[in-house]
């Protein structure tokens, strides 16, 4: 939503502003003229994709997203050293060197690179957050559909269950599940998702309320079509933008929650190169050697970051309805 | 409004039960084995067995659950196994820090955040507004903790020799712990009962207790311990204050109404404060009574890095020394006090807006 409004008057006059949008050619060369759009009806993703282009921060969003995916990925060939190994054995270094042209972020309390452990660190995260996602949404996006679309005591069971976990504060559940589960990555993908997937399963049943009133929809319902059939054709393409937006944004939360539990030692555990046991293990240490505490931080800084930016920009451009 | 607030009150109660019925079947279920939960999972069997008999878990699920909510509506939440003392005492040991840690955050958040959030809406796309989305982009972004190592390195080290120092970590620096209040006023307090207990309690509100006492250097140095904690805790709620209060504000200064404040000749000023601003803080409110989980979790996250004995640290060593009773114990009371402080923001919703209380 950040910058919905730079173009503050699309909000008064709306609808003839994209209007005029639409057929404007985007740039030299690109985007329809007016007869090619006559001829050929522009779909609604074609106009949100050239909404998402024009605003920067979605953009710098996605850039930066894309360049940790890469990182993630090539993590093998990026990193100068090996994450795990202590290098005082092999090399004539002392643990703790600050960052130098050797070891661009320095080495950590084990003797470790720590740009390299960062650079593996990409694997850990990245992959944690949108997986936690996943898991929440699939879930989630179930019990929401179920819940909206047949109503009464299952819709009242299922979502009273839901109130109970935003009963509690976000954080404290995952803490206290990923507690009695034991500390392991994956047990943080289960604290995690389990404490986000009522947000989900919300925005899916209200929006099979919704589109259970429209008319094409109690139409293939009297002509017999199954429940089944209804969620899979009718129900789930139109819910999908904003599962997809929400789960952007979702995403950011995920990966600062599951550093924070990693950070109270809920998480990765050492010797893995996850961002946020690297400060949980070194924290102690900022007075005397910052740049152990501060590198791992940016590092989840700018992912989230990155996230945020892009589930904001996606927002804009998809779902403005979903506006705060 | 009475039919309103009985109705949300009547939502409150099986949330609420639903609470307990979690914290106490998380370990019973998901781990299926809360001996090893308690005393850790190299437990032998000998020792599991006589753990189950001491605390009843061989009888069947329902007559434990009864007696949970009975110790629980008892205020029991079992022993500490750290600390050899009741959960209670050392939640009520514990609270009174985090209630000002997290009460100055939240009136930091607020009174930075909404006026930042005006002046983006009012001078819209200025420099203004883009350093204050900046600010809630990078804000909403920050790992809570690591934030506020960033703030101690800041302020303690680098900033160390300059009038700007501030305590890295502790809460009284050496020397300055304040006397209890009612020392100082010379009362003489009995050992225990409900009074003493209450004076007790409310001495460790530090800054309120040196205050009171006149202890000054006390109290400075109390404020001065709690200043990185707060701005720590505060940023992530005072960038989604910020940027709520902004969205909100631009919304109705859309509105027709506000547009014909405006014709009719009304200032800029005058137009948001007498038009907008009662309308677009609504939202607002609710915004700011959902930053209390945060508050409450972060909690957990700021005391551990600024070594702070409040309910966060207690919790974070019970989680270390796999404390089982603490930990269940300061979950079911953080959640209940959650629960409530919602239903309180809602309840203040609909008094102030009564559209609410028609949906």
């Amino acid at each position: 939503m950040s910058d919905q409004f730079l173009d503050g008057d699309l909000r008064s006059s709306g609808a003839e502003a994209d209007a005029k949008r639409t057929v404007q050619p985007a740039g030299p060369g690109e985007g329809p003229s007016p007869d090619a759009l006559l001829d050929k009806p522009t779909s609604i993703w074609r106009l949100g994709m050239r909404r998402f282009f024009r605003r920067k921060l979605g953009v710098l969003g996605l850039a930066i997203v894309t360049l940790l995916t890469l990182v993630a990925l090539f993590a093998p060939v990026l990193a100068p050293y090996d994450p795990i190994q202590q290098l005082d054995r092999v090399e004539e270094v002392q643990r703790r060197d600050p960052p130098s042209s050797e070891h661009l972020l320095g080495l950590d309390s084990n003797a470790r690179d720590q740009l390299s452990r960062i650079i593996w660190g990409a694997r850990i995260s990245l992959p944690l957050g949108v997986s936690i996602v996943m898991v929440a949404i699939m879930i989630g996006a179930a019990i929401g559909a179920i819940a909206g679309y047949f109503g009464g005591a299952v819709d009242s069971v299922l979502m009273r269950i839901m109130d109970v976990i935003l009963g509690f504060p976000a954080l404290l559940l995952a803490v206290a599940i990923a507690y009695v589960l034991g500390p392991q990555i994956r047990n943080v993908l289960i604290a995690v998702a389990v404490v986000t997937l009522p947000q989900y399963a919300r925005v899916m049943r209200s929006s099979v309320l919704s589109i259970k009133e429209i008319d094409y929809v109690a139409a293939s319902q009297a002509l017999g079509a199954s429940s089944w059939r209804m969620l899979r054709t009718r129900i789930l393409p139109n819910s999908l933008t904003p599962l997809i937006v929400l789960g952007t944004l979702g995403i950011a939360g995920a990966i600062l929650e599951a550093a924070a539990l990693s950070f109270l030692g809920l998480g990765a555990q050492p010797p893995q190169p996850e961002w946020g046991a690297m400060l949980a293990q070194e924290y102690t240490l900022i007075q005397t050697y910052p740049h152990l505490v501060i590198y791992p931080g940016l590092a989840i800084m700018i992912t989230v970051l990155g996230f945020n930016l892009l589930g904001d920009g996606l927002r804009d451009a998809f779902d403005p309805s979903l506006n705060e | 409004m009475i039919a309103y607030a009985v109705k949300r009150i009547l939502t409150a109660i099986p949330v609420l039960f639903g609470v307990v019925v979690v914290v106490f079947l998380l370990p019973r279920v998901v781990l299926g084995d809360p001996c090893r939960a308690v005393l850790g999972p190299r437990a032998t069997e000998a020792s599991c067995e006589q753990f189950a008999a001491a605390n009843g878990l061989d009888d069947p699920i329902w007559e434990q659950f009864t007696r949970f909510v009975g110790d629980v509506l008892t205020f029991d939440l079992g022993e500490s196994i750290k600390f050899s003392r009741p959960v209670t005492e050392v939640l009520l040991d514990r609270l009174p820090l985090t209630i000002e840690l997290a009460l100055s955050a939240l009136l930091l958040a607020i009174v930075v955040g909404v006026p930042l959030g005006i002046a983006a809406a009012r001078w819209h796309n200025s420099p203004v507004d883009i350093g204050t989305m900046a600010f809630a982009n990078v804000g909403v972004s920050m790992p809570i903790f690591w934030l506020g190592l960033m703030l101690s390195y800041l302020f303690a080290v680098v900033l160390g020799d300059t009038f700007l120092a501030l305590p890295p970590t502790g809460r009284f620096s050496p020397g300055l712990t304040p006397e209890p209040f009612y020392e100082v006023w010379g009362w003489t307090v009995s050992d225990s009962g409900f009074w003493s207990g209450l004076l007790e309690f409310l001495s460790k509100f530090a800054v309120f207790n040196a205050v009171i006492s006149a202890q000054w250097a006390g109290a400075w140095d109390a404020i001065r311990h709690l200043i990185l904690p707060t701005i720590a805790l505060a940023t992530i709620p005072m960038a989604i204050i910020a940027r709520m209060t902004r969205s909100s504000l631009l919304d109705v200064l859309g509105r027709d109404y506000v547009r014909t404040a405006a014709a009719k000749g009304a200032r800029d000023a005058r137009v948001v404060r007498r038009h907008a601003l009662r309308n677009a803080l609504l939202p607002v409110v609710t915004i700011i009574g959902l930053q209390l989980g945060l508050l409450l979790g972060g909690a957990v996250l700021t005391e551990t890095v600024f070594v702070l004995p409040g309910i966060g640290t207690a919790l974070f060593d019970a989680i270390t020394t796999r404390d089982y009773p603490i930990v269940q114990g300061f979950t079911l009371v953080i959640a209940s006090t959650y629960v409530v402080v919602n239903l309180v923001v809602d309840l203040s919703y609909g008094y102030l807006d009564p559209r609410v209380r028609l949906q």
